[in-house]
This record gives C-alpha cells, sequence and structure tokens, in this order.
C-alpha cells in the first residue's frame, strides 16, 4: 500500500526526518510514534501531499507522491493535529464540501454525509455550526472529512490529542471501526494512547525510525523478556540469601527487592527480570532453599517505558 | 474549474456569515454616498463632470474595499490551519487561487452594483450618457479586480490578515505614486512608469467614459500577474 524509500526532509539545514524506509501493507493499522519533535507530523505531511520531500520517494499503491499527488490525494484522507475546520459552517455542510472538494459528485455527497455521520457519532449534531462544538466533537468532523470521500488511506495526526478519558476511549473505538475499510495511520507522542489500536508501532527519534513491531515484539525486544513480581515467607536478614537463590537461576536477568506486596510478618516480595519464562524454576529453588512461596505474578510489559527508552528520554523527563 | 467555483462559493457564504464583508460593504457604500455629495452633487458642475467626479473618488473606495476583502483570503486559512484542507485535497494551486479570486471580485461586483444608484439619480435629474456610466463602472470592476489581485498576493505572503493588509496596501501606493515618479525622472523610463501607474492615466479614459483598450489590457494584465505570482508562491510553499 505505501512504499517509503530513504525519505528525507529537511527545513533549511535541519534535517526534520530521513533516512527514513519502511512499508505499510492494505488494511494495516500503523501507529506512528515519537516525542514532539521526531518528526511525526512531517512525515505524514509528506504522506498527505501537504509537503514536498527534500529527497527519496513515497508511493502510495505504487504511485509516487512527487509526481502524481493530485492522484494520491485522492486516495488519502487526512486529519492535521488541528482540525480544519471552517467555522462559520454547519457540520453536514461542512462534509459535503469537504468530499466535493476531493472530486465526489454532490449527489453522491447528500447520500453518503448523513452515512459518514451516523458511523462517526455526528448525527445530532449535523446542522450545529462548527464554532459550537466541543472538541471532541471537533475531533470527530476532523475524522468525518478524513474518510467521507471513502479513501483508501486514513492518515490521522494525533487524533487523541487534548482529549479528557471517556472521549480517549470513544476516540480509539472509532479508530478501531476505521481498519474495517481503510488503511489507517495514526500518530501520537503517547504509546499508551493508541498501542491498543494498532497492529504495528513505528517509533520515531530524531526523524529516524528506531524500532517497527508490535506492541510485544518491542516489549520483549527491549526489556529482555518478562517482569516477575513474587512474594515469599522469610525474614528480613534473609533478602541477600534469597536474591543469591534467584540469581543463580539460568535466564534470570536481574532481580531486586521491592516493598511487600502483602500485609504481616516475614513477608519479603522481589522483582526479577527473566530473559525467559523462569517461573518454574523459581518456584521450585525458593522451595528447596526453604522459603515458601506465597504469590507469583508475571506483570505485563511496562510500554511506556519501551517507548521512552525508544525515543531515547528519561522516564522521569517524559 | 468546477473545485474552483466550489471554493468560492464557499468563500462568498463566508463573507456572509461573517461581519467583515457586509462592514466592509456598508462602510463602502457610505463613503461612496458622502464623497458623492461632497464632490459632485454640492459642486455646481456639469453632469458629465460630476459623473467624472464620482467615478475618480470611488475608484479609491473600491481599490481600499477590495484590500479589506482580500486580506483574509489565504492568510486566514493558514492561521486557523484550514489551508491543509484545500492543501491535501485533489486541487491545483491555481484552483485555490481562481477561486478565491473569483469571491472576492463577486463582492466587489456587489459593492459596485450597490452604488449605481448615484450615476442613475445623474442620469435621471442631469444630462450624462448611459454609456459614460457603463464605461466607468467597468473601470472600477477593472481596478477593483486589480487590487483584489494585489491583495489576494500579499495574503499568500504571511499568516497575519494585518500584515497582509499592510503590505497589500504597500504595494498599491507604490504604484498609485508611479506617476510622481515619472515626473521627477527622465525618458524613457519615466513612459515606463506613467504608463505603470495603478490609477492616473490608465484610469482617467475610464472616468470621462472612454473605452481604452491599452488601459483595459492594463489593469487585466495587473491582475493576471499577482495571480501568478500568489499561484507560484503557494506551488513554492509545499517545499517548505
Amino acid at each position: 500500500m505505501i512504499e517509503i524509500q530513504e525519505l528525507c526532509k529537511y527545513y533549511g539545514q535541519s534535517r526534520a526526518i530521513g533516512p527514513v524506509s519502511t512499508t505499510i501493507e492494505k488494511g494495516e493499522v500503523v501507529g506512528l510514534l515519537g516525542l514532539n519533535g521526531a518528526g511525526k507530523t512531517t512525515t505524514l505531511r509528506i504522506l498527505a501531499c501537504d509537503l514536498l520531500p527534500t529527497s527519496g520517494t513515497v508511493r502510495v499503491q505504487g504511485i509516487d507522491v512527487v509526481e502524481h499527488p493530485e492522484e494520491v490525494r485522492r486516495k488519502i484522507g487526512y486529519l492535521p493535529d488541528v482540525p480544519p475546520l471552517y467555522d462559520e459552517m454547519r457540520v453536514g455542510e461542512y462534509l459535503q464540501f469537504a468530499m466535493e472538494l476531493r472530486g465526489r459528485p454532490a449527489l453522491e455527497g447528500r447520500q453518503r454525509v448523513p452515512a459518514v455521520a451516523e458511523k462517526i457519532g455526528l448525527s445530532q449534531v449535523l446542522q450545529e455550526p462548527l464554532f459550537s462544538l466541543s472538541h471532541g466533537f471537533r475531533q470527530r468532523v476532523g475524522i468525518a472529512q478524513a474518510i467521507v470521500h471513502e479513501p483508501e488511506l486514513v492518515v490521522l495526526d494525533e487524533p487523541i490529542s487534548g482529549l479528557d478519558p471517556v472521549q480517549i476511549v470513544e476516540m480509539r473505538a472509532l479508530v478501531r471501526q476505521l481498519r474495517e475499510n481503510h488503511t489507517v495511520i495514526v500518530s501520537s507522542h503517547i504509546l499508551s494512547e493508541i498501542s491498543e489500536t494498532c497492529d504495528r508501532l513505528l517509533v520515531l527519534r530524531d526523524g529516524l525510525v528506531v524500532a517497527s513491531g508490535t506492541e510485544e515484539e518491542l516489549s520483549q525486544n527491549l526489556l529482555e523478556g518478562l517482569r516477575i513480581q513474587l512474594t515469599v515467607r522469610a525474614d528480613s536478614g534473609d533478602l541477600s540469601r534469597i536474591l543469591s537463590v534467584i540469581r543463580a537461576i539460568p535466564g534470570v536477568g536481574n532481580a531486586g527487592a521491592i516493598s511487600a506486596l502483602e500485609r504481616g510478618a516475614k513477608v519479603q516480595s522481589f522483582e526479577v527480570h527473566g530473559k525467559r519464562d523462569v517461573r518454574e524454576q523459581l518456584g521450585a529453588s525458593l522451595q528447596q532453599a526453604g522459603f515458601p512461596l506465597l504469590t507469583m505474578l508475571k506483570t505485563e510489559s511496562e510500554l511506556e517505558d519501551v517507548f521512552l527508552k525508544l525515543a531515547g528520554a528519561e522516564k522521569g523527563a517524559a | 474549474m468546477n473545485r474552483a467555483l466550489l471554493i468560492a462559493r464557499r468563500e462568498l457564504r463566508a463573507y456572509f456569515r461573517s461581519p467583515l464583508g457586509s462592514v466592509v460593504i456598508a462602510s463602502a457604500l457610505l463613503l461612496d454616498g458622502i464623497l458623492f455629495y461632497w464632490r459632485s452633487l454640492s459642486q455646481r458642475l456639469l453632469s458629465g463632470e460630476a459623473l467624472a467626479e464620482y467615478f475618480w473618488w470611488t475608484s479609491g473606495v473600491t481599490i481600499t474595499a477590495a484590500l479589506f476583502l482580500s486580506m483574509r483570503l489565504i492568510s486566514e486559512e493558514r492561521q486557523t490551519g484550514t489551508f491543509t484542507l484545500l492543501n491535501t485535497a485533489p486541487l491545483r494551486e491555481w484552483e485555490i487561487i481562481v477561486g478565491k479570486y473569483l469571491s472576492v471580485w463577486c463582492m466587489v461586483l456587489l459593492l459596485t452594483v450597490l452604488s449605481v444608484y448615484m450615476p442613475l439619480l445623474l442620469l435621471v435629474n442631469g444630462k450624462v450618457s448611459f454609456g459614460h456610466i457603463v464605461v466607468g463602472y467597468l473601470g472600477q470592476l477593472l481596478i477593483g479586480g486589480a487590487a483584489a489581485a494585489i491583495g489576494l498576493f500579499a495574503s499568500t505572503l504571511t499568516r497575519s490578515q494585518l500584515v497582509s493588509i499592510v503590505v497589500g496596501a504597500a504595494i498599491v501606493v507604490v504604484m498609485l505614486v508611479f506617476w510622481v515618479l515619472a515626473q521627477a525622472i527622465d525618458p524613457p523610463l519615466n513612459k515606463f512608469l506613467a504608463a505603470a501607474a495603478l490609477h492616473h492615466a490608465n484610469f482617467r479614459p475610464f472616468q470621462f467614459g472612454i473605452l481604452e483598450l491599452g488601459a483595459t489590457a492594463y489593469y487585466l494584465s495587473v491582475a493576471y500577474l499577482f495571480l501568478l505570482g500568489a499561484v507560484k508562491i503557494l506551488e513554492a510553499r509545499r517545499w517548505r
């Protein structure tokens, strides 16, 4: 669907992105992640033919964005970081305008606009002027204008930014809904906002793709496997002995004591990073060493840790 | 061309849904009325002279109104981010510029049509030829169209409407004073400057009801050149 080869963009002497090379398959939902200034918006603007690249090629369904921008634009719906809304227009009127602007007949628009409004949850505000809408509804109208002409590729630049928690949940559902008919690229600087909705993540840092893969692949590669939290019956004086037992198990990467996860006397808790699943060996070794196991929990990967590590920021700075 | 008309239609609606269009047209008509009374009716002039005087003064009002109406066309869209919608739609830059220009030209036409009662008063109560009125108004539309093109060009240069109108006004003023400069310098440059002046020698024939091909071609050329400049600026912006 999309082939990006050696894409570079310079603003004057300053390199914004590149060289970037990647491909996106038809029907994929791809998340473009990066901290502010990583090059997400520049990449998306080039894809949407809003900006020309300095070098490299971008092809959408085999069509070059520089040589045939008009053809590419017909296939793309783009929501920039600020929805491009004409405040004096009514919602329905604006969507009709957006559709006709993309070369679709007015008659088709009159049938399609109510259907899209229904799908995006805008039916009740179709006659409202755009200036009167809340931020959440404005984002929805922004998405509606991006899909009203039935593009094959939908590019959404930070659609979740500035929404309240309820709106975020609704927006995620909306993006998930889009995958039924479109290839979707969605950007964010907060991993947890889009990780659930994307098939694959591309992490940008300083204009370069530093990682690509599913959430699990990224977690495993960067967190060196699993994180296990366990609690045993032991005195506080036994901490070093327990840690030496744990560290002696093959496959254990790092281990340390943490605050007790349970109340009560003689309760000690530990966190273990395993390069593979070492829970059975942990249970057996601790039992054998005379420290009965009370609980053991394999925790989910810390998504934000993965992202911050990839994006090159310290956790505290985020 | 259909999409240029689509853009023009939306712009025209925007003029009437915001106070700008009504305020500019109402102010221009008020000023026209005051000037008409002051310069044409209250003087002891022949009807033809009064009409020529009216066209002379009202052309300045038309230029100013065209600048105010065109200042927002691109700069406001860039400021609010709506220009992205046009820039990512399958449109050519010239379609955007032509659409925008058509809308502002229609506003200039509306202003001109609404002011027609003043020369009609002279036609009914005095002795002026209908042709004089038609040619005078053609001149208004041509000079208004040229000023609108200059304003639109200035609007592509900046996100700020204020800066846009200042730049537009600066270009107009420079082109207006070409005839003054022409008197101060030697041939052959003085002839060129006199011919390039936005008002003076080029507007004078229309003022007196004379349809001159050269003056008509001049205003059409000014409009074309500034619109072409606006298209080129939009094309260049894609590289930024």
